[in-house]
């Protein structure tokens, strides 16, 4: 079987969160740089993988995958099914709120963060501080119901590692490349969860592909 | 013992999870939540769902958040064929599609519903059909693309209804009943697609109960 092939550039934290799943489950497969200064996301090759011209987009033989959660679902479902729990009605679940929680409360608050601090200025742009300061107390407020759920629980979804826990990582990596990775600092056990993850060879591996020499 | 399901059927969130309850014929229980009385903030409400959102959800000892998340595990405890997940490539486009209707759809809807029926309806102010146009103007290209997708199958994830599609109707029920019903007629295997899953028996049965103004 030949690799997937994993669209999109390293330097987008949607690219790099399916390379920490598909790192994790032990996936065959590369890495193919789409070129956004040519507006190659939006070819009719790139399209055909990718309906709304974004990335990331994963090709597996015959099967086009977008949706950057949809695709670490796909590599764990393939590769490493126990990072879902499916198996298990009740941890399955936990896992699934844990992924929803990531999507819609955690890394919709960094979004803002990062695109201000880190793409606004390579862009040419001024990074808008008031946008920052609200989103990093929208941050805090999210930050303690993960420092209460990982009082009680060494991951997420329970004490097992999940999917929910590594879709997290390429965000928050991207967190400590701005001036504000101190956030953290008020959340012991989100700091120690965090230690963990960032121990594992799938994280250390992907955090290498996002230095900026690409 | 009835599951229960916290908040307003009325919303969207919430929705969701009531039909996906309806599909597998679930016992359950709606109780509601107050939110203009702030009850959703409430210790009772934030120790069942930490975010002080709605729904919460409980069955059991059980207790979960987000709809997505609730609605998969009501069709896998009811043994529902709407996730696909013993088969690879199928559950994966159940899982893209059911993420398009979150970035792509909801998000674009979700302040459509909020300027054209919550701010003149409860908060006593006026439509900024500013943010109503940018909305749909953010909507034309996932009308775009599920036209293209619809003309080529039944349904988003493949000839075969899922959650993705079901997952859709709260919004769609608040397009269709609202003044923006007609930016769907240039695509009529969208309006199609919406047509068939509103008559869903699940799906009309959550009709109803959005429309009772104090659930």
């Amino acid at each position: 079987m030949a690799p997937m092939k994993l669209y999109g550039s390293t330097m987008s934290w949607n690219v790099t969160r399916c390379a920490v799943a598909l790192e994790e489950a032990g996936s065959d497969y590369e890495i193919v740089p789409i070129n956004f200064a040519t507006a190659e996301h939006k070819s009719p090759e790139h399209l055909a993988r990718n309906p709304f011209g974004q990335v990331p987009a994963l090709q597996d033989g015959d099967l086009y995958v977008w949706e950057s959660r949809a695709i670490c679902k796909y590599a764990a479902r393939k590769n490493k099914p126990e990072l879902l729990k499916e198996g298990n009605l009740e941890e399955s679940a936990m896992v699934d709120v844990w992924m929803e929680v990531e999507a819609n409360q955690y890394t919709s608050v960094l979004n803002p963060i990062l695109f201000q601090c880190l793409i606004s200025p390579m862009l040419g742009g001024s990074t808008d501080q008031k946008v920052v300061e609200e989103n990093l107390e929208k941050l805090k407020k999210v930050l303690e119901v993960y420092e209460a759920r990982l009082t009680k629980y060494k991951y997420l979804a329970g004490d097992f590692l999940s999917l929910a826990d590594l879709n997290h990582v390429s965000a928050t990596l991207c967190l400590f490349a701005t001036p504000h990775a101190s956030v953290l600092d008020g959340y012991p056990h989100v700091k120690a969860w965090w230690s963990s993850l960032m121990e594992r060879p799938s994280v250390q591996k992907v955090a290498a592909l996002m230095k900026p020499s690409a | 013992m009835a599951m229960k399901v916290y908040g307003p059927a009325a919303s969207t969130n919430v929705a969701r999870v009531l039909v996906c309850l309806e599909e597998v014929g679930a016992e359950y229980e709606v109780v509601p939540v107050d939110m203009p009385s702030g009850e959703h903030k409430s210790s009772a409400h934030v120790a069942r769902n930490p975010f002080g959102q709605v729904p919460g959800f409980q069955d059991g000892d059980l207790i979960l958040t987000e709809s997505r998340a609730i609605s998969k595990y009501i069709l896998r405890k009811g043994g529902s064929d709407l996730l696909r997940e013993s088969n690879l490539s199928e559950s994966a486009m159940v899982d893209v599609w059911l993420e398009v209707e979150n970035v792509h759809f909801n998000s674009a809807m979700s302040p459509i519903i909020f300027q054209s029926f919550v701010v003149p309806s409860f908060l006593g102010g006026e439509t900024d059909m500013k943010i109503v146009k940018e909305n749909l103007e953010k909507l034309k290209t996932a009308r775009e693309v599920y036209e293209a997708r619809l003309s080529r199958f039944k349904y988003l994830a493949g000839d075969f209804v899922s959650l993705a599609d079901i997952s859709h109707f709260p919004a769609a029920y608040y397009l269709l009943g609202g003044p923006h019903a007609s930016v769907l007629d240039v695509y009529p295997h969208v309006k199609a697609w919406i047509a068939e899953f509103m008559d869903r028996r699940s799906v009309k049965k959550v009709a109803e109960l959005m429309k009772t103004p104090s659930a």
